[in-house]
């Protein structure tokens, strides 16, 4: 268990994250894999911190996890605004202004 | 022995992240998702953030999980059937993700990265939200009240048969035929 092997345990969590935002198209699924690239950030926080010490790397990853909490509330509330304007929460549902 | 608990824990995390973008089923990726964070709370307290693992499992598995699965079952009608979801275009994603993880770990592997000394504990840690970061700390509080109340007034089921709100209801007046036959009509 060193930094680099954290590290890059992060980042092959934040890739898999890109993957399915890249492939999902049901606007939750998109969510679920926003929440997978958080945590790997989350994640490389902790590493740093355990490695480099210092007290603000935890207080920076404790702020990060509120964020992604409150991120999760108001995006899911959107989406629910969705599937109750349109009937369908797909990642190409809202496109009347598309030009 | 800590090496092999670690690559048991890293190789469960992210089987489980790869079943988070790849299951068939939402319900199925919502709770590969706990799984996913579940491994990462162990992986927080193998680094020696025990206080930061138990965040994550009461905030992460514990809430998070639970308001996806909400929204899940919310979003959809409630015929029984499995939430089916697909994946688009998977072979350009794939290509995407494993050149941002080739980009990401050879930067890793090149970087020289120094070990500091060691980690705060838990007290340091309160001590530190409480003195040093006690800004921070009470707008992060402004904030999730923020997005609470943001996502309420987002999320409320408006009735159609419910009076509009003032404004609205000030500008629909003039064209109602009480006010349009009053001496103060201009038109």
């Amino acid at each position: 268990m060193t930094l680099s092997g954290c590290i890059l345990l992060a980042s092959a969590l934040f890739a898999t994250g890109v993957y399915g935002l890249l492939t999902r198209r049901q606007l939750i699924a998109v969510l679920l894999s926003v929440e997978l690239m958080a945590n790997a950030a989350n994640l490389s926080f902790v590493a740093f911190a355990h490695f480099r010490g210092g007290p603000a790397a935890q207080t920076f990853a404790l702020f990060a996890i509120a964020l992604t909490v409150a991120e999760v509330a108001v995006g899911l509330a959107l989406v629910m605004l969705l599937y109750r304007t349109y009937g369908q929460t797909q990642v190409d549902t809202a496109r009347e202004m598309k030009g | 022995m800590m090496s092999v608990a670690f690559g048991a824990v890293a190789a469960c995390m992210l089987l489980s992240a790869f079943f988070v973008v790849r299951a068939a089923n939402l319900v199925h990726a919502v709770l590969w998702l706990g799984v996913t964070l579940a491994t990462t709370a162990v992986v927080y307290a193998m680094l020696g953030a025990s206080f930061l693992a138990g965040v994550q499992i009461l905030l992460y598995v514990g809430g998070v999980v639970t308001l996806m699965i909400f929204g899940v079952m919310l979003t959809r009608r409630h015929d029984g059937a499995a939430v089916v979801v697909d994946n688009a275009r998977p072979g350009r994603g794939a290509v995407a993700a494993a050149a941002l993880f080739g980009v990401l770990a050879a930067a890793v592997v090149r970087t020289d990265l120094p070990i500091g000394d060691g980690m705060a504990t838990t007290a340091e840690l309160g001590k530190g939200l409480l003195t040093t970061h006690v800004v921070a700390f009470e707008a992060l509080s402004l904030l999730l009240l923020a997005a609470i109340v943001g996502a309420l007034v987002i999320a409320r089921r408006r009735d159609p048969g419910a009076p509009s709100p003032k404004p609205l209801h000030r500008a629909a007046r003039p064209l109602e035929p009480a006010t349009s036959a009053g001496p103060e009509d201009r038109s």
